[in-house]
């Protein structure tokens, strides 16, 4: 099969790279069979010529005959770096140089000239062995684009609200969306890049992402195959590929969250919005909580949408501020998503996420969700984070009245939890600091009312705990950038419970860490996924601390919040983009998330360092998911705003993990979510 | 017999005819590839024959095209250290350090130098090579003996 079938099916993965189609060119005769010989080592297949023109004819002809090409230096009918420009260009295939001539000078000159890599003869076997990353890693850079643009024009008709954050998520979104966002813009420019890219990529933008979420919801994620949620989805231009790489992603993206989920759900249940920080945060719960209600899936596509399109996970940082637009008075209004998402693609990315957020609150509130998703998402994004806290936390409870519908319509979990999160969470997240312990109440408010009520007074936290994020590590946090900002703005609020600024600091850890907004990170994992770790850690420091003390009030709302985010908050996602540091925050954070925490556990998950509450944030923000479900549905217990916490973390982490790491799953966008 | 052709090989490595480059060329022949490196250095052998007299047509001509020399000799290098003839690849080395700097009498000098080692290396793997065939398939094992 084909390069890229296996790369977007994901099956026969376990061959690769065996049977990977090489093309060798080289005049010299000994050397090419030496290279013959050593490629059917590997266990690749192999085609020689002699000539660079027979190769270039043969390269022409079938454009998806060969995976790669390795060709020398020196050849007599025409340069080896001419043969290499050529086949970049028409062909953008890998090429591997090969010479005899090691001088660093010629080396120079081939990877200028687009070179793979450059291998000296005599070439040994190890060297061959390797020369498939090149081929992945060319070919997963390119489907982006294409979806890019596909996912843009679809959206475009959807709801412009996605818009907004889809702009920040994702650089390549081609599409001009006529959102009503005004950070559309971003989403512009950026879409032009892409089309300066030879080949269409497929964008996956927030609205293209929720569609997606909601074909997967609709289907069941054990049943979703490419093609029916292509047919689903019923986009133009999209491809059973792109849907299937993206597909590819999503699940593991949903493996993260699974464990982040609790947290996130809490997390977005107690955010409700307010905060941008929340938001974020709780977006990813919101998330994640989408990914528990995936059945429903509206909200969750939309508002995952929304995050993954923003990139602005990678961004956390501005979805947090998004986070504060949506919650509080988005919810119900796509403004706020518009405001979050505005705010969101302002602060960079992290608008998706905050849109989702608030779309996710307006997903709960059976409001179209991905509508509102993205309005909310978008509004809030615009409003910045700031809104949030504004946000009614009656709001986000209408709006979670039906979360887990709404989230789960949101396939995108990412956007329906950082919705949710922000929803409710946004309330909550949106105290961030607040949260901690107003979370508790407010959480219950978020669960319907958890959001708000723990976004309410969560908010406070969350600001704090966002701020603190935000603050300590401004950077850190919101590595992404906005994020901390937006975070800050949480935080500051009044750090009811946060001293999160312990976190903050912790935040520094972050950037390393990401992992500790686990609960965040849950619905930030998905934006962190992105490789915001660094930012996430901020981020997730913050909610964190929140957490252990907010305990309860995040309890509330969080819970809801983060069971859905967790789904959404990729809080393991972001643990993933912290990758081991964070991983363990994550995880930690997901404990919050879940309301485990307890204040003291929260706490101590974010000093531990971003590493543990990376991890456990995810694995918070896993269980988050699972328990947003629930909690959402009964305005569950007093979780603890652990799951706020986590979202917070999660989204900072999400921020962070964005930046940090590159979604695949194209929640990098959510990476505002997650990794704020 | 399995120890002679060990020690036959072992003397060409210590005598610095053939490097590590030849081991992994061994390591390649396998049950689907059973001459394999035979059938490689047959073909070192063509396309150094031909490059040789290549060089040499281009040696006569003055003034001396050391561009084109340099290109020559620098296939034969390529060639050279894919078998594992380090001898031969250092002389190709050093024959295009004189092409660089434009030394004619060095490039000639240098050029007489590599065909004798070339001479003498070829003489050397044949011997291996006959011997290896009367032995028998020679596996991997053969080398690690």
């Amino acid at each position: 099969m084909t390069l890229e079938k296996i790369m977007s099916d994901g099956e026969g993965y376990d061959d690769f790279p065996a049977g990977l189609r090489v093309l060798a060119v080289d005049d010299n005769p000994t050397c090419l069979k030496l290279l013959e010989t050593l490629l059917r080592k590997c266990q690749y297949h192999v085609t020689t010529t002699s000539q660079a023109r027979m190769a270039l004819k043969m390269l022409r002809e079938n454009k998806d005959r060969f995976d790669l090409v390795i060709s020398d230096v020196h050849m007599p009918d025409m340069d080896g770096f001419k043969l290499l420009e050529l086949v970049g260009l028409e062909m953008d295939l890998p090429v591997i140089m090969l010479s005899a001539n090691g001088d660093p000078k010629l080396v120079m000159k081939g990877i200028t000239h687009g070179a793979c890599d450059y291998l000296v003869k005599p070439v040994r076997i190890e060297e061959l062995r390797n020369i498939w990353q090149h081929v992945i890693r060319k070919k997963r850079t390119e489907p982006k684009n294409q979806n890019g643009s596909a996912d843009q024009g679809n959206d475009n008709q959807s709801s412009g609200e996605g818009n907004g954050p889809q702009a920040d998520r994702n650089g390549k979104c081609n599409r001009k969306r006529k959102d009503e966002e005004d950070f559309s813009e971003d989403n512009e420019n950026e879409n032009e890049d892409p089309a300066a890219s030879k080949k269409p990529r497929v964008v996956w933008s927030i609205e293209l992402h929720r569609k997606f979420v909601a074909a997967v919801n609709q289907l069941g994620i054990e049943k979703a195959v490419p093609k029916r949620i292509l047919d689903l989805m019923n986009v133009e231009g999209l491809t059973r590929e792109n849907v299937a790489s993206h597909l590819q992603k999503y699940r593991l993206y949903l493996k993260r969250i699974s464990s982040v989920a609790s947290q996130q759900a809490n997390m977005v249940a107690a955010l409700g919005v307010k905060d941008s920080h929340f938001m974020r945060i709780a977006p990813f719960e919101g998330l994640g909580d989408f990914r528990t209600f995936s059945g429903q899936g509206r909200l969750g596509s939309a508002a995952l949408s929304h995050y993954t399109t923003g990139g602005m996970f990678g961004r956390l940082n501005t979805p947090n501020v998004n986070l504060h637009n949506l919650s509080p008075s988005t919810l119900i209004q796509p403004n706020h998503g518009q405001s979050l998402t505005n705010s969101i693609s302002a602060l960079g990315k992290v608008h998706p996420a905050l849109a989702s957020t608030n779309q996710s609150q307006s997903l709960f509130q059976g409001i179209p969700s991905s509508l509102e998703l993205d309005q909310l998402q978008q509004s809030k994004c615009g409003t910045g984070m700031s809104s949030f806290n504004a946000m009614d936390n009656s709001r986000l409870r209408n709006k979670f009245s039906d979360p887990g519908a709404a989230i789960n319509s949101s396939s995108n979990i990412f956007n329906s939890s950082t919705n949710m999160m922000l929803q409710g969470s946004y309330q909550q997240t949106m105290s961030g600091g607040g949260f901690g312990d107003q979370s508790s109440q407010n959480m219950a408010s978020l669960n319907m009312d958890s959001f708000n009520v723990g976004v309410n007074s969560s908010s406070s936290l969350l600001d704090s705990a966002t701020i603190q994020s935000s603050t300590t590590q401004p950077a850190s946090l919101l590595s992404t950038e906005p994020f901390h900002s937006q975070q800050l703005p949480m935080s500051t609020t009044g750090n009811n419970g946060f001293s999160n600024d312990p976190y903050l600091q912790k935040n520094a850890i972050d950037t390393s860490s990401t992992t500790m907004s686990l609960p965040l990170e849950d619905s930030r994992e998905m934006h962190y996924q992105q490789g915001l770790v660094g930012d996430v850690q901020n981020i997730s420091h913050i909610p964190s601390q929140r957490w252990g003390e907010q305990g309860q009030s995040y309890g509330h709302g969080s819970t809801a919040t983060f069971g859905s985010l967790n789904a959404h908050v990729p809080v393991s996602g972001l643990s993933h983009s912290l990758d081991q540091d964070s991983g363990i925050i994550n995880e930690k954070m997901g404990v919050f998330m879940n309301g485990r925490l307890g204040g003291g556990a929260s706490t101590l998950m974010l000093q531990n360092g971003n590493e543990k509450l990376a991890s456990e944030s995810r694995a918070m923000a896993n269980d988050s998911f699972l328990l947003e479900q629930q909690k959402i549905q009964s305005v569950f217990a007093p979780r603890s705003y652990d799951p706020l916490d986590a979202m917070m973390n999660a989204m900072i982490k999400r921020e962070q993990d964005e930046t940090i790491a590159n979604c695949d799953f194209g929640f990098d966008d959510y990476s505002f979510e997650s990794g704020m | 017999m399995h120890r002679q052709l060990a020690n036959m090989k072992q003397t060409l490595f210590d005598q610095g005819y053939l490097d590590e480059q030849f081991i992994q060329l061994e390591e390649l022949q396998d049950d689907a590839n059973p001459n394999f490196v035979e059938e490689v250095v047959t073909l070192y052998y063509r396309d150094s024959a031909r490059l040789i007299q290549n060089i040499e047509q281009a040696l006569e001509k003055s003034p001396l095209d050391f561009s084109k020399l340099e290109c020559l000799m620098h296939q034969f290098k390529g060639s050279s250290s894919s078998i594992g003839a380090k001898r031969v690849k250092s002389e190709c080395t050093q024959f295009k350090e004189h092409c660089r700097v434009g030394n004619a009498d060095g490039c000639k000098r240098t050029f007489q130098q590599l065909k004798k080692e070339y001479a003498t290396l070829r003489k050397k793997v044949e011997v291996y090579f006959q011997f290896a065939r009367q032995i028998g398939p020679v596996e991997k094992a053969c080398r690690s003996k």
